[in-house]
């Protein structure tokens, strides 16, 4: 079990040691950096599991040709049978709710863009994108939505500094949050 | 359907009067004086003596859900209706579970022996379990239901299939994922997982840590057998009481991370506040009656079992009411069998019905305390904080049926 925040150094200071927990039932084996690399592909907000590579937003826009994107979502990121991916024009003031359920300009961070084509794009070849494929249709998208500028390059170093508009305008569980508890405190539903 | 207590009984007296020596004029028996027997036989095969099926005369099937067809015309799978207008019990039949997936999904077609689970990120000892070790280890077997966030009444659904469809409740069965970490050993700071699942788009869901302790099950086994494909099979996680969109499917990795990862799943359960945040997650306690519900007809006036299903994502259903009056006055329903926690719970309520035009309703109360509320309630709640005229989080308003004077039922949302 995790140890709460403040018992921690508490037991240090007591000179009471933390080991590493061993296992109970001794199932399973340790798998390999390289099976855990080739499997670790959910990207956090800060980048961590992005691999080398890089892409700009040129390249984006022929791969999304090439790659047969404009197919299913439009040439203009719009129009097709697939959900659109540029954002809805509702004037200079909006903030970015209004501006659709469109993953490239919604998604609080660019790593969600990147970690979604990735794993799921293009439809029936999912996984057959080179990261530096995925590096560059993620630039192209964050240009159509006026994210990043033409001449950007992204890289796993660039991909998580990008500041989407959505950055600090979602909310997270609030800190009270506990599993088995009424849903909000106030709310008798 | 077989003879009722009192209709055998008067079967037997009259049995008796015919043994007595009374003619028998032009009555449907066969010469023998014993009811007809059935006209026709199943043909036994081998399939059948393998795995049996339902009689050719149940015919009650799923339906895509929301206006989207399922399979689309990509060929994928999106939400599928599970028909609770036809359920009885709790469990709901494997082939008839409610099918919910993200973008659409194809259904992977797993071979178990070359499945493996992967548990590591902030843990003391990553590991990799194949489907035969997870079957070694600790397991047990529980109730419950799944229900999708997108099930949400509106006053355009005919049926009880149509409003409340995507949720279904099965016995599962699996290691409890408590157990799984506690073998890798979860490290301070280790507040979230990531669960991830093997389809063609790899879905994936940040599940809060206190939750992946709590109650989660890592399932192989569903309703006495192998988790079905659409289901996850071979492996599937079980997070109860929660949005359905976070019991990953087709489940091998588990990555113990110390943020919300706003993953693949994330992004569509991405919330604007905190409220909506919070009751994003647990399903609050909720109701629907089955029979008599929409599109169905009652023959006349007369006695009529009411009965239904309620659940609650915060424990076991306590009590439910049903009111015959549109909600004006409330009576306890009975519940049949045991209210298990996260579990579909049925209730039933016996009714004299008049043949005046009525509307029923059924209401929940959780252990917790929390009741389900109508939509007027709801709303009102919000409005009165100066939030928009809806019911936020998993819809758990009270269903409304209307039952008019010729006896046929209707939803009654207005």
């Amino acid at each position: 079990m995790r140890f709460p925040r403040l018992l921690l150094p508490l037991l240090l200071m007591l000179g009471i040691s933390v080991q590493a927990q061993s296992p109970t039932y001794g199932l399973g084996r340790i798998p390999s950096a390289e099976e855990i690399r080739a499997w670790d592909i959910s990207i956090s907000p800060t980048g961590e599991e992005l691999p080398a590579g890089s892409g700009s937003v040129g390249e984006g826009s022929q791969l999304y040709l090439e790659k047969a994107c404009a197919a299913c979502h439009g040439t203009t990121g719009t129009g097709g049978p697939a959900p659109r991916l540029v954002k809805r024009d509702v004037g200079p003031d909006a903030g970015p709710w209004a501006l659709g359920r469109v993953l490239p300009i919604r998604a609080p961070y660019a790593t969600a863009v990147w970690d979604f084509i990735n794993r799921g794009m293009p439809l029936y070849q999912e996984g057959t994108l080179t990261a530096d494929e995925v590096y560059a249709l993620t630039a192209y998208l964050l240009f159509l939505n006026d994210v990043v500028e033409e001449g950007t390059v992204l890289d796993a170093q660039s991909l998580p500094k990008v500041e989407m508009p959505n950055r600090d305008t979602w909310a997270p569980l609030p800190e009270w949050w506990r599993p088995g508890m009424s849903r909000l405190p106030s709310y008798p539903y | 359907m077989g003879l009722k207590r009192s209709d055998r009984r008067e079967f037997l007296k009259r049995g008796v009067t015919l043994a007595g020596g009374v003619t028998l004029g032009a009555a449907a028996k066969s010469a023998s004086g014993q009811l007809e027997g059935p006209k026709a036989f199943i043909q036994g095969t081998d399939a059948l003596v393998g795995y049996g099926k339902r009689s050719s005369y149940v015919t009650s099937v799923r339906i895509p859900h929301g206006g989207r067809a399922s399979p689309d015309a990509f060929g994928l799978d999106f939400h599928i209706a599970a028909p609770l207008q036809d359920s009885v019990g709790v469990i709901t039949p494997s082939s008839l579970h409610y099918m919910g997936t993200t973008r659409g999904s194809f259904v992977p077609d797993i071979d178990p022996a070359k499945h493996r689970l992967m548990i590591h990120g902030m843990v003391d000892n990553p590991l990799v379990f194949t489907m035969e070790e997870l079957k070694r280890l600790p397991s047990v077997t529980r109730m419950h239901f799944i229900e999708c966030a997108g099930n949400r009444a509106n006053r355009r659904h005919r049926t009880v299939q149509e409003t409340h469809g995507m949720t279904s409740c099965a016995e599962w069965t699996g290691v409890l994922l408590s157990t799984l970490l506690k073998e890798a050993g979860v490290q301070d700071g280790g507040d979230w997982i990531v669960a991830e699942g093997v389809e063609e788009v790899l879905g994936a869901s940040s599940i809060h840590m206190a939750k992946a302790m709590d109650d989660c099950i890592v399932c192989y086994g569903m309703n006495g057998e192998a988790v079905r494909p659409q289901q996850g099979f071979p492996l599937r996680l079980l997070v109860p009481g929660f949005e359905g969109i976070l019991n990953v499917k087709w489940l091998r990795r588990i990555k113990v991370v110390d943020q919300f990862y706003m993953t693949y799943n994330d992004y569509g359960h991405l919330r604007q506040d905190s409220d909506d945040a919070a009751l994003g997650m647990q399903i609050g306690p909720k109701s629907v009656i089955t029979y008599p519900s929409g599109g169905q007809q009652l023959p006349g006036r007369g006695f009529y079992e009411v009965s239904g299903l309620a659940w609650s994502g915060g424990g076991a259903v306590s009590k439910v009411e049903v009111s015959t009056n549109g909600g004006r006055s409330w009576v306890d329903a009975q519940i049949r069998g045991t209210a298990h926690p996260m579990a579909h719970t049925r209730f039933t309520f016996n009714w004299e019905w008049d043949g005046q035009e009525c509307e029923l309703q059924s209401r929940c109360t959780d252990v917790l305390g929390s009741v389900q509320p109508s939509r007027a309630q709801a709303i009102e709640y919000w409005t009165q904080r100066g939030q928009p005229a809806r019911v936020k989080g998993q819809d758990n308003s009270i269903q409304p049926w209307r039952v008019e004077s010729d006896g046929s039922v209707h939803n009654a949302i207005s």
